[in-house]
């Protein structure tokens, strides 16, 4: 009787968490953070076949010309989820496709994106020359990662119109404008943000993460210095690259910059010191208040070190 | 070895016999072999468990960038020759450094591309000939494909800035760890830019002399699987007040040097 009782649980149980698995991955859900802004949450978890590289977080804006998507996400899977989840918000045309920077998992969905009618493919102007050197090595580890079912189909196409480091793009979306921006080496050497005006909303792409460990894989120094000008940018609210789907702006950027001032005082003291680059990683404690430290951590010591070699 | 000129050949027939074995090697002892008896012939390569230390991380961070140091252990004999070997890498003879004993000290750190999972050999040739050998296995993958860190035309206008530094206070006769990085993008031939649908060629840093008051203290031979802007920490014996010069050549025939005065501290 008891053991039948308990049989019963275990069986509800496992319905449940079946139930609560499904959910996780199933339904591709977007929420509205300001009006006629529309984001898609990517899991804060590194690649696996169970996310099918959703693990970036995704953002369209609706004007009465059409719809500008901001990133792709990492598969042609996830492009497709991501396209119907804009048809599901409004039958405007797609239009324009924006991508921030070359990593997987922002732009391996963008064939998908394009094949839906975006005619304009915004990025970086050191966008091309990027993918055309990381792009071989990122398809083998994601088809690797994700399997091949997956991944199958994931395309990047070139853009058609680029924005220089320090460039500013208008798009007339009708009744709003954005405005995209180039910036010089951050995060990567090819990273874009999208300012909607007309809410003061910042599409920061992987310039702001949020909970998710910063990720330095441009310039330590130059993402410091493009922090500061960011801070600056009119607007109210952000919406980062990792993280919640939307957060207070400029306080969403306080974490980030903490740590990767930390992080540039702690190498640097490292670097003059003499300690070596072997030794440094274990040398800086992983910070706290962030998740998937390990192993980003210790490669971004890695990378600070080797640039802030050549400071001292 | 000591025989100039016979590396690049040598090099060449490793990547020959690389290709013929494909990446399905049939056990690491079998490469192993081959490279130690292209180097070696059939001398003698003793354990140098007692007189060698080899650091490298078993799991590497940036396989692009994975730290290696050698060192004598205390009471080692003195050492004219280390070898840094990565079996597994395209081209395994990573570096040679040739030490002046007198002016130099077994004791040098550099960083490497790992292009799979690879044992690591380093092996020291005492000044009375007798061969030491040590190795370590390093998981990493994927190095000597990885593309540098700044595009091309960035990486080519800085090829040639140095940075060269003593890590600690400089004393008269007593060993002093010195750091020479050099800029340059050490192409190895094996990243491709798609863009022009070809393969970057290589271009890397051949050879770094260091020069103490004109006598040489080092000379390193390196090659491809060492990381871009290579660096080299080296122990150095300074007699006095002395110039430190760093002559550096590279594949394209670039050459370019540098020099800084070893102030021992008052």
């Amino acid at each position: 009787m008891r053991r039948g009782w308990r049989r019963t649980l275990l069986v509800a149980l496992l319905a449940v968490s079946r139930a609560v698995a499904g959910a996780a991955a199933a339904p591709f859900t977007v929420e509205e953070v300001a009006p006629g802004i529309w984001v898609h949450r990517g899991a804060v978890a590194d690649f696996a076949p169970d996310n099918r590289g959703d693990i970036a977080n995704l953002a369209f804006v609706v004007g009465t010309r059409g719809v500008l998507v901001v990133d792709a996400g990492g598969s042609a899977a996830v492009g497709r989820d991501w396209v119907a989840a804009v048809r599901g918000v409004t039958d405007r045309p797609i239009r324009w496709l924006v991508l921030t920077h070359v990593h997987p998992d922002h732009v391996f969905g963008a064939g998908t994106v394009v094949a839906a009618g975006a005619r304009v493919i915004v990025g970086h102007a050191r966008l091309a020359r990027a993918f055309a050197e990381r792009g071989p090595v990122y398809a083998a580890s994601m088809e690797r990662l994700l399997g091949p079912e997956v991944f199958a189909g994931s395309e990047v196409p070139a853009p058609t119109r680029t924005v220089a480091p320090g460039e500013r793009l208008r798009l007339d979306l009708g009744d709003r404008t954005v405005e995209i921006r180039g910036w010089p080496v951050a995060h990567t050497d090819t990273d874009l943000t999208v300012l909607d005006q007309a809410t003061g909303t910042l599409l920061a792409g992987d310039l702001v993460f949020l909970d998710r460990l910063p990720v330095v894989d441009g310039s330590l120094l130059g993402w410091l210095r493009v922090l500061d000008e960011l801070a600056r940018l009119p607007a109210t609210r952000v919406v980062p690259g990792h993280g919640p789907a939307v957060a207070p702006w400029p306080a969403a950027l306080a974490a980030e910059r903490r740590y990767l001032r930390d992080l540039h005082d702690a190498v640097r003291g490292l670097v003059r010191e003499g300690v070596s680059l072997a030794e440094a990683p274990a040398r800086i404690p992983p910070p706290s208040g962030w998740r998937l430290v390990d192993p980003d951590h210790g490669r971004n010591v890695t990378a600070a070190y080797a640039e802030l070699e050549w400071e001292e | 070895m000591g025989r100039p000129g016979r590396k690049w050949p040598a090099v060449l027939s490793l990547l020959l016999l690389w290709a013929a074995a494909g990446s399905s090697v049939a056990g690491e002892s079998s490469r192993w072999d081959e490279i130690r008896a292209m180097l070696f012939d059939d001398r003698p390569l003793a354990d140098g468990t007692a007189v060698l230390e080899l650091e490298a991380p078993q799991r590497a961070l940036d396989a692009a960038l994975v730290p290696v140091r050698i060192r004598a252990r205390a009471g080692a004999p003195p050492i004219r020759t280390l070898w840094l070997v990565i079996d597994e890498n395209p081209a395994p003879v990573a570096a040679v450094f040739r030490l002046d004993p007198e002016l130099a000290r077994a004791d040098i750190e550099t960083r490497v591309r790992v292009n799979s999972y690879t044992p690591v050999h380093a092996v020291a040739e005492a000044v009375d000939g007798r061969l030491f050998v040590v190795a370590r296995f390093v998981k990493a993958a994927g190095g000597c494909s990885a593309p540098g860190t700044r595009d091309r035309g960035e990486a080519l206008a800085r090829v040639g800035r140095m940075k060269i530094r003593p890590l600690e206070p400089v004393v008269a006769g007593r060993p002093v760890r010195v750091k020479i990085k050099i800029a340059h993008p050490n192409y190895t031939g094996l990243q491709i830019d798609q863009l022009t649908r070809q393969w970057i060629p290589p271009d890397y840093v051949t050879r770094v002399r260091l020069r103490l008051a004109g006598r040489t203290a080092v000379e390193v031979e390196s090659d491809i699987s060492i990381s871009e802007d290579p660096t080299f920490l080296v122990t150095l014996v300074p007699p006095g007040e002395v110039e430190l010069g760093v002559e550096v050549e590279d594949s394209s025939d670039r050459r370019f040097a540098r020099s800084v005065r070893l102030v021992p501290e008052a």
